[in-house]
């Protein structure tokens, strides 16, 4: 493969790797990729600008969910509860 | 014209997160919110025939889990009054004289401001979250807020990697809509 086609991905690879630094876990090398693909297009820029944001608002918000086995739990708790009405 | 119905079999699955994040704010201890939704859900079940369906089923369980605040601060609140004997701002000598500078109230309280604007910010995420299909919302709730690793997830749902990421893809692109319309 050329160097050409190494740095040069496809938008959907772009916003693949974008979603995956919001975690993350992209290497260097798909930062290195998503950043030439920034460098240039409109469509990428804006889904990384919004999935930025997204993240921030996530951490800025402090929402906390309950563990699934805590849910499953409270599950059964509830089933016992409505066996009794 | 009364048109919502109780279904409480899908509490858990609906609800259990949207009442913890509004409780969670209010009493600032993980367990301690879990019970109390765990409570609301039971008083619910126990006062299902007074549902006259004008309400959504979110807004009437609210309600319930509202009370069931008040309730434990006042519970804790009378354990405290018993235990009380005398009043003691501070026990150390050192800094005697300094007590009514620093109960002095901020002027301004930014933090509380900050709170409030930040727990109206988790019910907007947690109303865009119930918007979407059911395993996207879960995926994503396991992935980004409870930090499971991706290995973790697909082990325990049965999926593979790109099967994850692109239920993360479309979840977080619809989020982002949701928020976009609701929140900015």
């Amino acid at each position: 493969m050329s160097t050409k086609y190494k740095f040069f991905i496809s938008c959907e690879e772009a916003k693949h790797i974008c979603d995956k630094s919001q975690y993350g876990e992209a290497s260097f090398w798909e930062k290195v990729k998503l950043n030439v693909r920034l460098s240039w297009c409109r469509i990428t820029r804006g889904y990384s600008s919004n999935n930025n944001k997204l993240t921030k608002l996530v951490q800025k918000s402090k929402i906390d969910v309950i563990e699934e086995d805590k849910k499953a739990e409270m599950q059964r708790k509830l089933q016992e509860e409505m066996s009794k009405y | 014209m009364p048109n919502h119905q109780l279904d409480p079999n899908k509490w858990i699955t609906l609800y259990a997160d949207y009442l913890f994040n509004y409780t969670i704010v209010r009493v600032k201890d993980r367990e301690t919110a879990q019970d109390l939704v765990q409570e609301t859900f039971f008083a619910g079940l126990k006062s299902m025939a007074n549902f006259k369906g004008e309400a959504s089923e979110r807004t009437w369980l609210i309600s319930i889990l509202k009370r069931k605040i008040i309730d434990h601060y006042r519970k804790i609140n009378s354990k405290k009054g018993q235990a009380e004997v005398r009043i003691n701002y501070n026990s150390d000598a050192e800094s005697e004289g300094d007590w009514l500078e620093e109960r002095v109230a901020d002027g301004y309280d930014k933090n509380a401001e900050d709170q409030i604007q930040n727990e109206e910010l988790g019910l907007a995420i947690e109303d865009c979250l119930d918007k979407l299909p059911e395993k996207q919302a879960k995926i994503f709730k396991m992935k980004t807020i409870l930090g499971y690793e991706t290995e973790t997830i697909c082990n325990e749902l049965n999926i593979t990697a790109s099967n994850l990421w692109v239920i993360i893809h479309r979840a977080r692109t619809a989020l982002s809509g949701c928020l976009e319309q609701n929140w900015y």
